[in-house]
């Protein structure tokens, strides 16, 4: 994947982005809020298309694929989760599968495996609604669902912005295992340097819709520009913190 | 002998009478229903994928509101085909009545829901169909309904309004008793009417809130 140039004309949100992703890296797109992460999110499923330049997933442009087939090769997970509240957590965790018509036994066995992976025990939760899970749960479930169909990237928006800090760090630790045991590409936005840290393979720091700094979590910390010491040194006044 | 004596005397003499006018408005509200539900909820959704539709759509159905329902009827009379006197009238003008409730509660319940569900159905690569029919529709189900009670409770009141035109129904007995200053045929007319209203908006109720999600 690699993207250039996003000049919407009255009003650029991001531009003069140059950025390579690699197979089967977890890369994250650290910034605050405003500095086009969520747009350069949805400019990879051609949610929003360059006014200039180009993005190409799988060598291709995202003008040139199909939109659905574009995003059902892609999993996306999001802050609120964004699960159905009419489904149950089966029918969300099984919706791509159900959507491809894949035959029942197997989507079943699906739903099993998925909800497994992200901990949940399928007899207990297979079906209850989106309303009777708590928001690590619910977070749970929009991975599962993201994973559903087994798409090789993986796009996520502050997946665990929402919940409280204890379930987040429970789920980014378990997250993390879990991404290295998938070997997906993954795109991950995220405002929390700490989470950055823990997870990427790469940090992208974003500002004002721009790159300022691209490195491997262990350079990032070392990196001396301003807007990411702005980042690293939000970390050390944490009272009690140790990155 | 005591108002109310008469009265009941009155609808115990013309039971089989009051029931055959009961069940002729019955039948003037369940069409105009089914065809303003037929109208309305397709357009509704219609309008949820072509703004430019939308203050259209609903001005129009707005307008025929303001309508007074004895002018409105009056006005329907003298066009060709939908018009003249009896129920094809009726029903035409109690369908235009009914439309902006369904029209406006279908587009409320398909528009008014959760962005970060309809962002994670455009995401996972649903197609504009299939959000509209799995995710918009079952989620507004509930909001459409309730336009659909209230369109029904309206249709019932201005149905009996309908027998100006000579399209029958309870309104029969109201016009009648209006004109010979009975009371008692004017309540024979209007005791079955509440009461269909009631039970439509106790029945329509129950099911809108088994229908509801979350």
């Amino acid at each position: 994947m690699s993207f250039h140039i996003n000049v919407i004309p009255s009003h650029v949100i991001v531009s003069g982005i140059s950025l390579e992703i690699l197979h089967g890296e977890t890369l994250v797109l650290l910034g605050r809020s405003g500095s086009g992460k969520t747009t350069l999110l949805r400019l990879m499923n051609g949610m929003l298309l360059p006014s200039e330049g180009k993005v190409l997933v799988q060598g291709r442009s995202t003008a040139a694929w199909d939109p659905i087939r574009l995003r059902r090769g892609m999993g996306y997970v999001i802050q609120d989760a964004g699960l159905f509240p009419h489904f149950t957590v089966a029918e969300n965790v099984a919706l791509i599968p159900t959507l491809e018509n894949w035959d029942a036994s197997r989507t079943a066995a699906r739903i099993q495996e998925m909800l497994q992976l992200v901990g949940l025990d399928p007899r207990e939760f297979s079906h209850r609604r989106p309303r009777e899970l708590s928001g690590g749960q619910r977070q749970r479930v929009g991975v599962a669902r993201a994973l559903a169909a087994d798409p090789p990237i993986l796009l996520m928006d502050e997946p665990f912005g929402a919940l409280d800090p204890v379930t987040r760090a429970e789920l980014q630790r378990e997250f993390s295992a879990l991404a290295r045991r998938l070997g997906k590409t993954i795109v991950f936005v995220t405002h929390d340097l700490r989470e950055a840290l823990l997870l990427a393979s790469r940090i992208v720091l974003l500002e004002a819709g721009r790159i300022v700094a691209s490195a491997t979590p262990q350079d990032f910390l070392r990196l001396d520009h301003p807007k990411v010491r702005a980042f690293t040194s939000s970390l050390a006044i944490t009272p009690g913190a140790s990155a | 002998m005591s108002p109310q004596m008469t009265t009941w005397s009155f609808f115990a003499d013309h039971r089989a009478e009051i029931l055959g006018a009961t069940l002729d408005h019955l039948a003037l509200v369940v069409i105009a229903m089914i065809v303003a539900i037929l109208i309305g909820v397709p357009l509704g959704m219609f309008i949820v994928q072509r703004p430019a539709l939308r203050a259209i759509a609903l001005g129009v159905a707005s307008v025929f509101q303001t309508i007074p329902s004895l002018a409105l009827f009056g006005f329907l009379i003298p066009i060709p085909f939908i018009g003249g006197i009896g129920k094809r009238t009726a029903i035409v003008a109690l369908v235009l009545y009914a439309l902006l409730p369904i029209l406006r509660n279908t587009y409320v319940g398909l528009t008014g829901i959760d962005p970060a569900v309809l962002e994670a159905a455009e995401a996972m690569g649903m197609t504009r169909a299939q959000t509209l029919f799995r995710v918009r529709f079952p989620l507004a189900l509930a909001v459409i309904l309730a336009g659909i009670r209230t369109a029904t409770i309206i249709t019932i009141g201005v149905a009996t309004i309908a027998a100006a035109i000579g399209a029958g129904g309870l309104g029969t007995f109201i016009f009648r008793g209006v004109a010979l200053v009975s009371d008692a045929l004017i309540l024979a007319g209007a005791i079955p009417a509440a009461l269909l209203a009631l039970l439509a908006d106790f029945l329509l109720g129950l099911l809108e809130r088994r229908l509801k999600v979350s």
